[in-house]
């Protein structure tokens, strides 16, 4: 398995020495309980289980909580409904059964970009992942090749790196006069960057590239996306544009990627990503010979 | 004890804190945002529809504040409403100058479309997906600016000064706490506290908002002593998908898109819901159409009518809204190219909040708020769409700039108890406010012996310490997902869009009874790493507070007004009623007030019409 879980052999001793024995005593106790509830809620659960209810099996793991600092699978049996997401039962798994299992989710429609996970083996976004779609038992884990911070949840501050490590932002220094002019841009070139300004930063992408896997600096298909979609804006002016190929076309920029399509299969919001590199690539190689 | 030092904190990360942080940071203020959410993870990024600007020929904002007075009920405040339209023009131009990718006419200029209760096309758009973009592209700002960002990091309370007046109180910074170390810090802001948490869409349980939308913000600066504003007001979006409260954007209808009942009529006209604007009624109007139209049978499954964009063609549709065409499929499981979209009303938008002024300040010195946690009062009694993006611009920008110290215009709103205040009452079946200080008084966010501001920081710290140990500690109890389920079930039933008296004191009745529960709410997991179940116990504590006080306001508003429809008061009263309804904590035993709407604008005056459309 590609999940990875922090080494915190000393951290776990070290929080364990600073918590209080009254402390200790008490989640332990909370920890029993919560067990003892969730076993019987679950026995009930799979007494009434017939056909109508889905299997969950949901990776676990606290750093801090005894019975869970290696890592194991739950299994949770959620009531079925039409429509019901792979969000939706994770959501009444926890109110339902434990509550604390641990999981990011905000917006429920897909914009937010918080709940990707790694669901019967591929990325997917579970707010718009239907129960139904999916083979029993649905196996729900955190996002591989990223540290599990608890349960379902990583650490997704590399992404962010990477995401940043591409000046993601708008730059000109060529703004029309006057507080109320607009820049023009065509509804063709608006078209040319549509898909890539999709992109919610949901990290499915990166998680699933072999090269991001391998390669910690590479900027991975997100980042690379992102200078796509700056790149390709014709409103930036052609500075602008050479100073960015300079930064995609670095060692572990556009050049690692061997078009496997991993990021592209399993993009939530369609965006070719892929494609997108490809271009870049063939953008660099034109600027190259320019200069020869 | 660790204390980070900035000059300015604000406090969520959607439109209007990054707005917020982008104008502090340009006045030269060391700012940071404090946000539970990434950035990019914030509701602004769910709205779809557009910007109300007054950009073309034709148009002017002088137009755009009338359609908006008028589609406020006149409970707007003109000076707030004109500083909008004002200044909107200069927001969405200055995004396009930042790099949004707003859709685009032929000759190159940015796409605008007509939106409900708007007598020009001037909802500026990306799409259906214009949030999205609006929220990317200011994060990108802050990215280039180097604005200091503690993501994760849930704010519990606001470190305020405890004068017995609350017009006399400071607020010297906020506490938070780490989600994921499970550490409580202090932030001392030696300038100013922007609150820029949003809406609280989770009082309700069919909403188009997020499941962080607790209304955070507003609970915390309500029990440190800060007006509360017109919480009655509560916008229910026509267009939500009955399974899951997702938006289905206003510009479908703006594009030509078509409301129909179970007997194919197109009952916005032909049942005379609104004779002249049809589907394009503002969204009280036709929320109320599709209800009237299910309650008297002729709904669909008696639950939704239909919505009907099949004619506007492919080309059209996936040109300006294909978003659509994607949550339709997703989330409901219908392909609105070929058959219609089964719609109904659902929680969108808090028209009321945290009283400021057009400046974004609040009564509590070096307390600011801005967006739909605030209450300026632009939307009165009925938001228009469209004009939720601009407020997050214009008055983020404003609050960010005047916590900062940049200079401002002085501003023509009172906040705090003026001489113009009116005491008001509730005729309440049960007490109010905080559970177990009958004849005491619990003093909350208090900080008693605390002089300096770093002192009222530490103070609060320890304050917040304690309530979080407790919440850990206690070891049988009720669940927050219980207690919280009980508010939404009753704000459901009786503090919907249609409102009558029984039902508003039964609500009140439940409300009281889910926060005796709360006394005993226990967390379960007893983890500091990641603790979603103890920040999910102290969002339930907001609900509680801010249910309890829109249904105060519902029960204390006897007329008809924009959103707030009562069964047995169908007028609007402009005799008695054109005033905002105040609510004040008073350390745990509420008290109904009443100001005031200001209707005189900066060169006349809105004189209250039947509104109709």
């Amino acid at each position: 398995m590609s999940t990875q879980t922090p080494d915190t052999k000393e951290e776990t001793e070290e929080s364990t020495t600073s918590t209080s024995p009254a402390q200790a005593r008490r989640m332990e106790k909370k920890r029993r309980r919560a067990e003892e509830r969730a076993e019987e809620a679950q026995a009930e659960a799979e007494a009434e289980a017939e056909e109508d209810t889905y299997h969950l099996k949901v990776f676990r793991y606290d750093p801090e909580v005894a019975g869970k600092q290696e890592p194991r699978f739950d299994d949770f049996h959620v009531p079925f409904e039409p429509g019901m997401t792979v969000l939706d039962a994770l959501i009444y798994a926890r109110d339902n059964y434990d509550p604390s299992l641990t999981f990011r989710h905000s917006c429920r429609q897909a914009v937010c970009g918080s709940d990707a996970m790694f669901v019967n083996g591929s990325q997917k976004l579970c707010c718009k992942t239907q129960l139904s779609d999916l083979q029993e038992p649905v196996r729900v884990e955190p996002l591989p090749h990223q540290e599990v911070v608890k349960d379902l949840v990583v650490d997704m501050q590399h992404f962010y790196e990477q995401m940043e490590a591409v000046e993601p932002y708008f730059q000109t220094d060529e703004l029309p006069e006057g507080e109320l002019e607009e820049q023009r841009q065509t509804r063709e070139n608006r078209e040319k960057i549509k898909m890539s300004t999709r992109c919610i930063w949901c990290g499915a992408c990166m998680s699933s590239c072999n090269i991001a896997a391998g390669d910690n600096q590479y900027l991975g298909p997100a980042a690379l996306n992102k200078a796509y979609r700056f790149y390709m804006d014709e409103r930036e002016g052609e500075d602008v544009q050479q100073h960015r190929l300079e930064i995609i076309e670095q060692e572990h920029g556009v050049w690692r990627c061997q078009t496997q399509f991993s990021c592209t299969e399993v993009c939530p919001k369609d965006i070719p990503l892929t494609e997108h590199i490809q271009e870049l690539k063939r953008e660099a190689v034109k600027s190259n010979l320019k200069f020869w | 004890m660790t204390i980070h030092e900035h000059d300015v904190v604000v406090v969520g990360a959607g439109g209007a804190g990054l707005r917020a942080a982008i104008a502090a940071q340009e006045a030269g203020a060391d700012t940071a945002i404090v946000t539970k959410l990434h950035p990019v993870r914030s509701h602004t990024g769910a709205a779809e529809g557009g910007i109300n600007a007054a950009l073309r020929e034709g148009d002017s904002w002088e137009d755009h504040a009338y359609d908006t007075m008028k589609g406020s009920d006149y409970l707007g405040d003109a000076p707030a409403i004109e500083t909008l339209c004002k200044d909107s023009p200069k927001e969405t131009i200055q995004l396009e100058n930042w790099g949004m990718p707003f859709s685009r006419d032929d000759d190159g200029r940015v796409s605008q479309r007509p939106f409900g209760g708007l007598s020009f096309p001037r909802t500026t758009y990306a799409g259906a997906e214009t949030g999205h973009h609006m929220l990317h592209t200011m994060y990108e700002q802050l990215v280039k600016r180097g604005v200091r960002v503690y993501d994760e990091w849930y704010v519990t309370n606001l470190a305020v000064t405890d004068e017995e007046d609350p017009d006399d109180r400071s607020v010297h910074g906020v506490v938070a706490y780490d989600i994921r170390s499970g550490e409580l810090h202090g932030f001392q802001a030696n300038d100013g506290v922007v609150i820029a948490t949003g809406g609280l869409g989770q009082v309700y349980d069919h909403t188009t908002n997020a499941v962080a939308n607790t209304g955070d913000g507003v609970a915390m600066a309500y029990r440190a002593g800060v007006p509360i504003e017109d919480m009655e007001f509560i916008q229910f979006h026509p267009t939500t998908l009955p399974s899951t409260g997702v938006l289905i954007t206003e510009g479908v209808r703006g594009e030509g898109g078509i409301l129909y009942n179970s007997e194919g009529e197109r009952f916005m006209f032909e049942r005379g819901y609104a004779n002249n604007a049809g589907e394009l009624a503002s969204r009280d109007v036709v929320s109320r159409a599709e209800l009237t139209e299910v309650n008297e049978g002729r709904g669909i499954e008696d639950e939704y009518v239909h919505l009907d964009m099949r004619h506007l063609g492919e080309e059209r549709i996936t040109d300006r809204l294909e978003n659509i065409i994607h949550l339709a499929e997703d989330f409901e499981g219908v392909n609105p190219l070929e058959e219609p979209m089964p719609v109904k009303p659902g929680q969108h938008y808090a028209m009321g909040g945290i009283e400021t002024d057009e400046n974004g300040e609040t009564a509590v010195s070096g307390l600011y708020a801005a967006g739909e946690a605030a209450c300026a009062s632009v939307h009165g009694g009925n938001r228009l769409g469209g004009n939720a993006l601009p407020e997050l611009m214009v008055f983020g920008a404003r609050a960010g700039r005047h916590a900062a110290g940049g200079d401002m215009e002085a501003a023509k709103i009172e906040t705090g108890r003026t001489d113009e205040a009116e005491a008001g009452e509730v005729d309440s079946p049960v007490p109010l406010g905080e559970v177990g200080i009958e004849g005491g008084v619990a003093a909350d966010g208090g900080a008693t012996t605390a002089t300096t501001p770093s002192e009222v920081v530490e103070a609060t710290l320890e304050a917040e310490r304690a309530r979080i140990e407790e919440l850990l500690e206690k070891e049988d109890g009720v669940h927050h997902a219980k207690i919280r389920e009980e508010v939404q079930q009753t704000m459901t039933d009786h503090v919907n869009v249609f409102r009558e008296e029984g039902g508003l004191k039964q609500a009140l009745a439940d409300i009281r009874e889910a926060r005796e529960h709360y006394q005993d709410v226990t967390v379960e997991d007893p983890s500091r790493t990641y603790n979603t179940d103890l920040i999910q116990t102290i969002e339930t504590r907001n609900v509680l507070d801010l249910a309890e006080a829109i249904t105060v306001g519902a029960l204390a508003r006897d007329e008809f007004r924009g959103a707030h429809w009562r069964k047995e008061h169908q007028e609007r009263d402009d005799e008695n009623w054109l005033k905002h309804t105040m609510l004040s904590w008073n350390d745990g035993d509420p008290e109904l007030w009443f100001k005031p709407v200001v209707l005189e604008g900066e060169s006349k005056t809105y004189e209250p019409k039947i509104r109709s459309y």
